[in-house]
């Protein structure tokens, strides 16, 4: 008998076109196959350079997302009670035009009274400039609750950072350290690395409280408390100074360990750099007399010296930066010995770390055969490495002491001679663009309303600052105050409280996109919800007057506006993945791409974006309107991307620029680009040269290369900041110096925190309760198969995981009389919730864990009420409090305090066993939202 | 027909690497997203937004923890076919920490599987010219003997179709003329971020699956039931950790008496 | 295993049917004047219609009923496809027989006949129990008990319906009748006594550790399972019993299947009348119990694959 007769040769589908993923910020290539024009098959695209093919599980389950009965339909406006989700479906001409009505008023009185706030979105290159545009202080995107201490410290110090902008050499690490990290933005780089160095031997360390995922397959897992990884990061640079293992070479050459530091307690440049008349950094050198000299710290050919105080002209007293460094961390402060009982990592453990990062480093020279012209124009015959790399996320950022174990670790990097080397840590262009990049946060308005510049920015000194002569803040959200001045991405975790009481200021519409803020993107989620409803007893009115929100489904956010925009998926619509947003470029070549319409939406739904646009035409916003007052942007945001030039011949597409599509980076717009990127795999690459791929931050021919694509302005060295002056100019202005000072209530706090050398301080939630009262620290990891809340409406991925289990070590819950599939209380400071508990060895004691955002709101996301993602699933938000446990100094928010970074991960708790809920239900519980109209029901 | 076919030279199967396999079970969506619309397909769910979601899938995957080990006494474990990672162990006579392992668990086109001779109609067969074990849908009645037979769990009972299905090694793929040369691969390979799993001839020694099998101690699924499952595991490698590293005795750093500063103070260095 | 009605209802009606049949055939096949016509009639009618009952379960269990034609092909190797030729064979030999000894025919063409179908019921019994016995992954079905316990447990049942048939028609059981009867349960007992010793000592290898092949001698322990709600696997392999839940359903096999139905007979046999309702009791007692047996058959079977999950 033979056998059956297949068709082994059927085609997947009648058509295939390729497009970017947006099951989340990876941002991957793909394939759609369409058959008879519905999306059958989605798989990677081989020659996208993000995935190089491959493609994760959330990629691969796309068309079920984009098939969601969750899907919205039509514009919505609110008729019942905030919260109820009632609403009548409006035309959008309807919808439009109460926007318009809306936002017109706003403007014309005051356009801050606006707050327009976004989620993860990857539109940023649009959103921001349309804040500017309509003149609005109040604009961020998520980054201030997601990572943005990572970002910051990155952007102080190195002009990279971890987050999205730098990467681990892959080719030729041989010791990684993974620090906090689950999974990551660069989710399929990150595999795909992973899985190569396996494959070669290097050394993979995970330092996490938790062991799953990469931490699982690396060779050794540190699993250290929640918080405390100042500590580990700063025994380790301690015993690296002990052992003399640095390499001071490099330091003196790419960063500004040399340059001197005014030691001038109570002066009002006491911890600035020492300047010559020209504002030039000044260090002191070797003399070829003998003795040492003042020099200039950036001439080339001097040996400068790291440690030694020296006189100053003037007469005071001033230390190169390295040695006030090696002073913090060569005391016993850091000392394995002592700090191994906080962090939980044995002194051995901590001094063998230290030996292999130095022995991976220094002892098996690796050398690039590429030569290679530095900044100074001196040829260099080969690339010198330090084949140990660092990569980190939320686990050292959610902390609110994030930005300063962020900066201890690029530090660690920095001695180690291990950025920008072969082997060690890269930049991905077009960073580094300034260390940190020039701009500042837009702050005045201009005589035709808008922004003098972008709303986010990175202030440099208490000048940049968004506060009022009193030192108030003036944003809503408080970031680029006193209380948070380095809050670069601003604060969306603060929006909801500060517009409901009103601090500092009224607003009068919340416009907010693709964040689901009345849910797991929230801190104190059932206060959330209180505040997003709450009216004012005089008035009867909503405290937020307004609230107009963009999503593309029924998600929990969507019951608490009163107006919804509903949005296209990202197979229908076009989107621009930008380097003028977070790229997806990689160290040896920058990268943009575009999304495109696969297949058209079939429901009454509009890209936000164009939506944006036309709002903006509507409201005759700079840039948006002709000078005859018609919109610039008819076509929509498909045209923005083309045609809109952010300076001359920048736009928000790199690629394929001027009339014949020849010049990259730079040139005017090209009205045939977007099919140049569709005949491309939706994705442009401009390669760096071969000799330009490593010390970008000092390397002529990257500079060069960077300034031609617009990147730079300038090809001066770019060095590294191992002191991070700008820091101590917000001290100084505490201490009482300089014309613009903080309120008094804020003097102790900038003056504590703004050091500009690193240090560990114990995170504020747990230093503020008793210790005995919440002995456990609680976080949550990101699943790989599932992105936020957008999983569980798609009908493959919720079959891995409906609901979510409390971790706990199997040693703390016998102790607590915890067995698998109990129940439990846990609680924190801020309240409780009663949750199924599973033992899970891989956890450090001290801590418990589950997975983020399984847990859902019965009714939404158009699941069935009894589903186990609103009856057993749950969120831990309910005890991550959105303000800092009551101090001695009044509210602050539970938040980094310098880059107002939200503190999700110093969450402490206490468990005990529970009586199993009524029903097995999860606690709390909230009214079963009702099913909206979805795209293909009744 | 169900009588086995004579061995095939071409046992077509996969490689599986749970020492890279980081658990994300990218290749479990691929392959349910490829077979949905293949020539197996559809994989229907139930309930798949309601409360008891669950539906067909030919790939799953499990993660387990392994508690520290010690060093197997010499001579367990025949090297191939058993107790696998422990070879690690037993190289370095260190005791293994405990180790946290994804295992992604699909058809292991088995040599000498049951599940193919207990079938009554024949609808479960296993082709004489790869080894490929596969379903004709059309002649399965649904008595689910087939699942019973397999002790991998390979073979999931469609109540909406009511037939069995199981992982068809992308036969609807792999010889796709319709498909560019590399695509020609199994989905859950192609997707696998880790690059984890490995497609090929384990018939053929000489094979990049057979040779990879080889190097790395490749092991076979409950070899005891003699079912001769094609695909292979790799097991975990050695975990280089503090104990199985080179230096596994703490010399506390030198310490100057001075302070350490003093030692950078005469340093030339050049900039 | 999951205990599913419509196999359970199958196995324990067909099984007794099967018994009835082998009793009642073989038994004409002997002594056509021994058996007496009516009764014999009366047995293989009442056999045959269990049988048809039972595999009308087993056919509606089936996921596509309307193939099931096809399950007749391949009884080369598959010991469903031949329970389920000679299933058919034996119904079709009842019918001859049936019509056979309607038609009084008392030569020995259909005492042969009658030996063919005595053979056919214990060939359907064994291939029933070949099914279960092949199966490697359970290792409470992949032994040497199952077929014996089968057989035995069909001749019993059997044999207690063939005394409610020879009662009803007012007729007594010899005593060779009477003692083949109770060995026969002696037997079966054993057997399944022996089963659960065996069940209950017999090396598990459904777990982690020798599924997943890792671990060697460490400890394996699944620490997050591929799907948090249920699936086909678990549904249908993933049954677990209590074990003081089993120890109390065993003690009802012990009493109802055995003691009571034994007790019965002799009482009957000793009180030398009114035996019909003592044989109903015997019957509706043994293939309670029976079925209460298959029950704990598959409940107490674990699947190699639950290894992966537990
Ligand atoms: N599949 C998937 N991918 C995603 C997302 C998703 O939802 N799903 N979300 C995206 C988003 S928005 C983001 S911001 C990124 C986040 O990417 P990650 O930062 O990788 O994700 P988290 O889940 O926040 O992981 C934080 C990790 O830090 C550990 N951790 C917690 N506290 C500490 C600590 O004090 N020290 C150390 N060393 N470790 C600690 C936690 O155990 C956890 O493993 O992921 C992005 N990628
Ligand atoms: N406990 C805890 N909470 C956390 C975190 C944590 O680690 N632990 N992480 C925090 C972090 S880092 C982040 S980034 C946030 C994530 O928080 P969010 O950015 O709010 O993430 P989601 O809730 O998944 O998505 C927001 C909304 O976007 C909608 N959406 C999806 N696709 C589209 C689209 O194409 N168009 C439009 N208009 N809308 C769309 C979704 O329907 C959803 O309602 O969560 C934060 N919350
Ligand atoms: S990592 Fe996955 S979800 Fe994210 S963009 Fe890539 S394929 Fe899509
Ligand atoms: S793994 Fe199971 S289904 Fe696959 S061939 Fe082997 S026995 Fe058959
Ligand atoms: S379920 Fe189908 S394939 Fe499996 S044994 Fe029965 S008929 Fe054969
Ligand atoms: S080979 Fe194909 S069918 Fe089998 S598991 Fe992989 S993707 Fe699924
Ligand atoms: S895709 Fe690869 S890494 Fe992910 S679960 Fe499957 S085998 Fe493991
Ligand atoms: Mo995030």
């Amino acid at each position: 008998m033979t056998d059956k007769p297949i068709d082994l040769h059927r085609p997947v589908g009648d058509a295939t076109t390729t497009t970017t993923c947006y099951m989340c910020a990876c941002r991957c290539g793909i394939r759609v196959h369409l058959r008879n024009g519905e999306v059958v098959y989605i798989d990677g695209n081989r020659e996208h350079p993000v995935n190089r093919g491959v493609i994760c599980a959330k990629g691969a389950a796309g068309a079920q997302q984009h098939r969601s009965p969750a899907r919205l339909a039509t514009p919505l406006l609110r008729v019942g009670e905030r919260g109820s989700g009632e609403f009548r479906e409006i035309s959008w001409e309807e919808a439009l035009a109460l926007a318009t009505r809306w936002l017109g008023d706003i403007r014309q009185r005051n356009p801050d009274e606006l707050a327009f706030f976004t989620g993860r979105d990857q539109s940023q290159a649009l959103t921001g400039w349309w804040a500017q545009q309509f003149g609005t202080i109040n604009y961020a995107a998520h980054g201030g609750f997601c990572s943005v201490n990572m970002a910051a410290a990155g952007m102080y110090t190195l002009g990279s950072a971890f987050w999205e902008f730098g990467e681990p050499d892959w080719e030729h690490t041989r010791y990684l350290m993974l620090w906090g990290v689950a999974e990551d933005h660069d989710s399929n780089p990150l595999k795909l690395g992973l899985g190569k160095l396996k494959g070669r031997g290097a050394k993979i360390v995970a330092i996490n409280p938790v062991k799953t995922g990469y931490a699982a397959i690396a060779d050794e897992w540190i699993g250290i408390r929640p918080g405390t990884d100042g500590l580990l990061v700063g025994a380790l640079i301690h015993e690296l100074l002990h052992a003399d293992r640095v390499d001071l070479d490099f330091l003196v050459r790419y960063s500004n360990a040399h340059w001197l530091v005014i030691d001038d307690p109570g002066g009002a440049e006491d911890g600035l750099f020492a300047r010559d008349m020209d504002g030039h950094p000044l260090c002191a050198a070797r003399n070829p007399a003998g003795g040492s000299i003042l020099q200039r710290a950036d001439l080339i050919d001097i040996a400068p010296q790291v440690v030694g105080p020296v006189a100053l002209a003037d007469g005071r007293r001033a230390v190169p930066a390295f040695q006030r460094l090696a002073e913090r961390f060569t005391g016993e402060e850091y000392a394995p010995e002592l700090v191994a009982a906080r962090c939980g990592v044995p002194a051995t453990t901590i001094r063998r770390l230290a030996r292999e990062l130095a022995a991976a480093a220094f002892d098996d020279p690796l050398r690039l055969p590429v030569a290679w012209t530095d900044v100074h124009g001196r040829q260099h015959p080969d690339m010198p490495g330090r084949p140990v790399s660092m990569h980190a996320m939320r686990g050292i950022s959610a902390h609110s002491n994030g930005f300063q174990t962020c900066r201890m670790l690029h530090v660690l990097q920095l001695i180690l001679g291990a950025i920008e080397t072969p082997g060690s840590f890269r930049f991905q262009p077009p960073y580094p663009k300034g260390i940190p990049p020039a701009n500042r946060p837009g702050k005045t308005r201009r005589d035709n309303g808008a922004l003098d510049a972008a709303p986010l920015g990175f202030p440099q000194s208490p000048a940049d600052l968004l506060v009022d002569a009193e030192g108030k803040p003036r944003r809503i959200d408080k970031a680029f105050s006193w209380e948070f001045p380095l809050a670069v991405h601003g604060m969306l975790h603060t929006v909801i409280r500060n517009a409901h009481a009103g601090d500092p200021q009224r607003i009068d519409t919340l416009l907010m996109f693709m964040a689901n803020m009345s849910w797991n993107s929230a801190m104190a989620t059932s206060e959330t919800m209180r505040m997003l409803t709450d009216r004012d007893p005089a008035s009867g009115d909503y405290v937020i007057p307004r609230i107009i929100y963009s999503d593309a489904y029924a998600s929990e956010m969507v019951a608490y506006a009163d107006l919804i925009l509903p949005d296209t998926t990202y197979l229908e619509r076009h989107d621009a993945i930008s380097l003028l947003d977070r790229p997806i470029s990689d160290a040896d070549a920058a990268i943009d791409g575009i999304r495109h319409p696969v297949v058209p939406p079939g429901r009454d739904v509009r890209p936000f974006q164009s939506v944006l646009l036309d709002l903006g035409a509507r409201l005759g916003l700079p840039g948006m309107v002709r000078d005859d007052g018609s919109a610039r942007y008819p076509s929509g945001f498909a045209q923005y991307m083309v045609e809109h030039e952010r300076s001359p011949g920048v736009g928000l597409l790199a690629g394929w620029r001027g009339a014949d599509g020849v010049q990259s980076g730079v040139g005017p717009p090209n009205p045939n680009q977007l099919d140049r990127y569709a005949a491309n795999g939706c994705f442009f690459r401009a390669e760096v040269p071969a000799a330009a791929r490593y010390f970008k931050m000092a390397n002529r021919d990257y500079l060069d290369w960077a300034r031609g694509m617009g990147f730079v302005g300038s090809t001066q060295a770019q060095v590294l900041a191992l002191y991070a002056e700008p820091l101590q100019r917000f001290r100084l202005a505490a201490l009482g110096h300089g014309p613009i000072q903080p309120p008094e209530r804020e003097r102790a706090r900038v003056a504590a925190y703004f050091d500009p050398l690193p240090f560990w301080y114990p995170p504020f939630e747990g230093a503020r309760l008793d210790a005995s009262a919440f002995p456990l620290a609680a976080v949550t990891q990101r699943p790989m198969f599932q992105y936020h809340a957008w999983g569980s409406q798609n009908r493959w991925l919720r079959q891995i995981a409906a609901r979510n289990f409390l971790y706990v070590h199997p040693e703390t819950g016998a102790s607590l009389g915890l067995a698998d599939d109990n129940w439990a209380e846990l609680s924190s400071h801020l309240g409780h919730i009663t949750v199924p508990v599973r033992h899970h060895a891989g956890v450090e004691p001290g801590t418990v864990w589950t997975w983020n955002a399984i847990g859902k709101r019965r009714g939404s996301w158009a699941l069935h009420a009894d589903a186990p993602e609103g009856r057993r699933g749950f969120l831990l938000n309910h005890l991550i409090s959105d303000l800092l446990p009551k101090g001695g100094d009044g509210d602050y928010a539970n938040s980094d305090p310098i880059t107002g970074q939200a503190a999700w991960y110093d969450l402490r708790v206490r468990l005990r066993r529970a009586a199993e809920p009524a029903q097995s239900s999860s606690q709390p519980q909230f009214a079963i939202l009702p099913a909206l109209r979805g795209p293909r029901r009744g | 027909m169900t009588s086995l076919p004579a061995a095939s030279k071409r046992k077509l199967g996969l490689v599986i690497d749970l020492d890279i396999c980081v658990g994300c079970h990218a290749c479990a969506v691929a392959c349910k997203s490829w077979n949905e619309q293949g020539q197996f397909g559809p994989l229907p769910d139930e309930s798949p937004y309601g409360r008891d979601p669950m539906g067909v899938w030919f790939n799953r995957v499990h993660t387990y923890e392994v508690e520290a080990g010690n060093p197997l006494p010499p001579g367990s474990g025949t090297a191939a076919v058993s107790n696998p990672p422990s070879a690690a162990v037993a190289r370095t006579g260190m005791a293994q920490a405990p180790m946290t392992v994804h295992f992604p668990r699909s058809c292991l086109h088995c040599e000498q599987p049951d599940c193919v001779t207990v079938c009554p109609t024949g609808a479960s067969y296993k082709r004489a010219k790869d080894g490929i074990v596969l379903i004709d849908e059309d002649k399965c009645i649904g008595c689910k003997l087939c699942s019973w037979a397999c002790p991998y769990g390979a073979r999931e009972y469609s109540e909406v179709r009511g037939v069995m299905q199981k992982c068809t090694l992308c036969v609807d793929r792999i010889y796709n003329q319709s498909l560019e040369p590399a695509d020609r691969q199994p989905a859950c390979v192609l997707a696998c971020p880790t690059r984890a799993r490995h497609f090929g001839d384990l018939g053929d020694v000489d094979s990049p699956v057979s040779q990879l099998s080889a190097a790395r101690g490749g092991f076979a699924l409950q070899p005891e039931l003699g079912y001769l499952p094609v695909n292979r595991y790799l097991p975990p490698r050695e975990r280089r950790d503090g104990n199985a590293g080179t230096t596994s005795t703490d010399e506390p750093i030198e310490r100057e008496r001075l302070s350490p500063l003093l030692r950078w103070v005469d340093r030339i260095l050049s900039r | 295993m999951n205990p599913a009605l419509s196999v359970l209802l199958f196995t324990t009606l067909s099984g007794a049917g099967l018994g009835l049949l082998m009793w009642a055939s073989m038994l004409w096949a002997l002594s056509p004047a021994l058996a007496g016509r009516s009764a014999t009639i009366a047995a293989l009618c009442v056999g045959g219609a269990l049988l048809s009952t039972g595999l009308g379960f087993s056919f509606f269990h089936l996921g596509q009923p309307l193939r099931a034609w096809r399950a007749f092909s391949q009884w080369r190797t598959s010991w469903l496809s031949r329970e389920a030729v000679v299933a058919v064979a034996t119904l079709l030999a009842t019918g001859i027989c049936v019509v056979a000894v309607w038609r009084d025919h008392r030569g020995l063409a259909v005492q042969l006949a009658a030996a063919v179908l005595a053979s056919l019921a214990l060939l359907t019994v064994i291939a029933t129990a070949g099914i279960y016995a092949s199966l490697k992954p359970i290792r409470a079905w992949n032994n040497g008990f199952v077929a014996p316990f089968l057989v035995s447990a069909a001749m019993w049942s059997g044999g207690c319906l063939l005394w409610l048939v020879f009662a009803v028609h007012g007729m007594a059981l010899p005593p060779v009748g009477l003692l083949a009867l109770l060995l026969i349960a002696g037997a079966s007992l054993g057997i399944k006594l022996r089963y659960w010793l065996f069940i209950d000592a017999a090396a598990d290898r459904a777990d982690a550790v020798h599924v997943t092949g890792l671990g060697g001698n460490s400890a394996v322990r699944p620490a997050e399972a591929p799907h948090t709600e249920s699936n086909y696997l678990l549904r249908e392999m993933g049954f677990v019993v209590a074990r003081r839940h089993a120890r109390r359903l065993r003690l009802m096999v012990m009493v109802g299947g055995f003691a009571v139905p034994a007790a019965a007979l002799l009482f009957a046999q000793w009180l030398g009348r009114i035996e019909v309702p003592f044989a109903a009791l015997a019957c509706l007692a043994v293939i309670g119990a029976l079925f209460i047996e298959r029950w704990l058959f598959f409940a107490q079977a674990r699947h190699a694959v639950v290894g992966y999950y537990r």
